[in-house]
């Protein structure tokens, strides 16, 4: 009886003094934080993607409330987060338009073949440096999956030969964007019925045809098509400015390859 | 005295290395060792604890639990108390480095609270009783293990990184081909046996 009366009153006692020091501590030490910072990273999006320009989420809930950082710029979050934001600093949200990555390449398996066969790292920046890609088509999408690998959103995968991103899940942080060594990959406002030109083959018409049947061969079709002047053709591919853009969608009815589509529909 | 100790601390590196041969500490081993500077952040953080931990309940046992006098023997309550120990003094420490070294916390800080329950750091306080070791060498080992976990942590984000960019059969991609190397590597710190004992001649 008496031991058992010792050990208790031993450990009692241990953890008594434990926990004086420590209440005793947190209010020596107690360091000021301004709960608006920790309430502003609870509805940031939490995957510290960086597309904000700082750290991570909790460097740019900081940035906000202690430097005056714009407070529409997790672009993960969308408006939603910028209002709920807006809500604790008390200030009115800015507009934002969702952004969605788009994968400007169409050539699938069936439409581009392979150059050689490569069997190193299985990277796209790996195979990139290996006479510029093992594609038949130097400017398409390699398929390595290094933007699938970017994403912390789990939004883009490698499906038949070529990335695709889920349009539910990609949040547009450009992660993929940045990591692609084609820059394949463009992060643009996401609209219903503006279509964009999912090529980037720079070389002419009839070179850019042999390497992949779904290619802009510079046509000019759609240019001539378009109402608004909104489509201009440089390095022998077609480019839909988005701000002229209306939505009519002639050029997607044009477009011979049929390489132009809304990224929205797909 | 100085070889003594020297027998102490490169055996507890190099042959007895904590997560390589005795096999504790080994979820910080497999969850942190991904990327180098973590490794590193985490293993100098645990380093740290240890020592301190050794500090705080080498004392508490010899004087609390058992002491010399045989006034009474509560060695039986060991873990428990340990267990308390660590976790008050990592608390406390958190909130000093916090308050005083605030760079330290921030590179330190996610790695801080995951010690409180690190096996390794409960590990070495109670082998360091059951040695037999002195004050002096229960701090010594306690660094010695730290660092070994250091070495540890090193060398296997190393080879972690030739394991992500291999290609291995989809049944063994991640954890099953990680859990392998960390088995090749275990195995190559066995060949250390009995390497202390001969340099130092003892």
């Amino acid at each position: 009886m008496n031991m058992i009366l010792m050990a208790v009153i031993l450990v009692t006692v241990i953890g008594l003094i434990g926990a004086i020091i420590l209440v005793m501590a947190s209010i020596v030490m107690y360091v000021p934080v301004d709960e608006r910072v920790e309430q502003i990273t609870g509805v940031l999006a939490g995957a510290n993607c960086g597309a904000c320009g700082c750290a991570g989420c909790a460097d740019y809930a900081k940035s906000i409330v202690e430097e005056g950082n714009a407070i529409n710029k997790c672009i993960p979050g969308g408006a939603k987060t910028a209002s709920a934001i807006a809500e604790i600093m008390g200030v009115e949200a800015g507009s934002m338009t969702p952004m969605k990555a788009v994968v400007a390449c169409s050539g699938t398996c069936e439409k581009t073949s392979k150059r050689y066969t490569f069997e190193g790292i299985s990277s796209c920046q790996a195979v990139k440096g290996l006479y510029g890609g093992d594609g038949a088509c130097q400017y398409g999408c390699l398929g390595y999956g290094d933007c699938t690998r970017a994403c912390a959103f789990d939004a883009i995968h490698i499906v038949d030969g070529i990335a695709k991103v889920d349009r539910e899940k990609c949040t547009g942080c450009g992660a993929c964007a940045a990591a692609c060594p084609n820059h394949v990959i463009e992060v643009v406002p996401e609209h219903k019925r503006k279509p964009v030109v999912l090529c980037q083959n720079k070389d002419k018409g009839t070179q850019t045809r042999k390497a992949c049947s779904a290619g802009c061969i510079g046509c000019m079709k759609c240019a001539k098509a378009c109402p608004k002047q909104a489509i201009t053709v440089e390095n022998n591919v077609a480019y839909i400015d988005q701000e002229k853009c209306v939505g009519c969608q002639l050029c997607v009815k044009e477009c011979p390859v049929g390489v132009i589509h809304v990224p929205a529909n797909m | 005295m100085a070889v003594e100790l020297a027998v102490i601390f490169f055996s507890m590196i190099l042959v007895d290395n904590y997560v390589l041969v005795q096999f504790l500490g080994i979820c910080p081993f497999l969850g942190v060792s991904k990327r180098l500077d973590s490794a590193v952040g985490m293993s100098l953080a645990v380093t740290f604890v240890m020592v301190l931990a050794t500090a705080a309940t080498w004392p508490i046992q010899m004087f609390l639990l058992t002491p010399e006098s045989g006034a009474w023997d509560m060695g039986y309550l060991q873990t428990i108390v340990f267990i308390l120990i660590i976790a008050v003094l990592v608390q406390l420490l958190e909130s000093i480095l916090k308050k005083y070294i605030p760079a330290l916390y921030k590179s330190l800080g996610v790695y801080l609270p995951l010690i409180t329950t690190n096996c390794t750091i409960l590990g070495v306080t109670v082998l360091n009783i059951d040695n037999g070791y002195n004050f002096l060498e229960s701090i010594v080992c306690a660094a010695g293990a730290g660092i070994g976990y250091l070495v540890a942590m090193v060398l296997f984000s190393g080879v972690r990184r030739r394991v992500e960019e291999a290609m291995p059969p989809k049944c063994f991609k991640d954890l099953p081909i990680t859990l392998v190397a960390a088995a090749m590597v275990s195995l190559s710190f066995m060949g250390f046996g009995g390497i202390v004992e001969n340099i130092f001649g003892v």
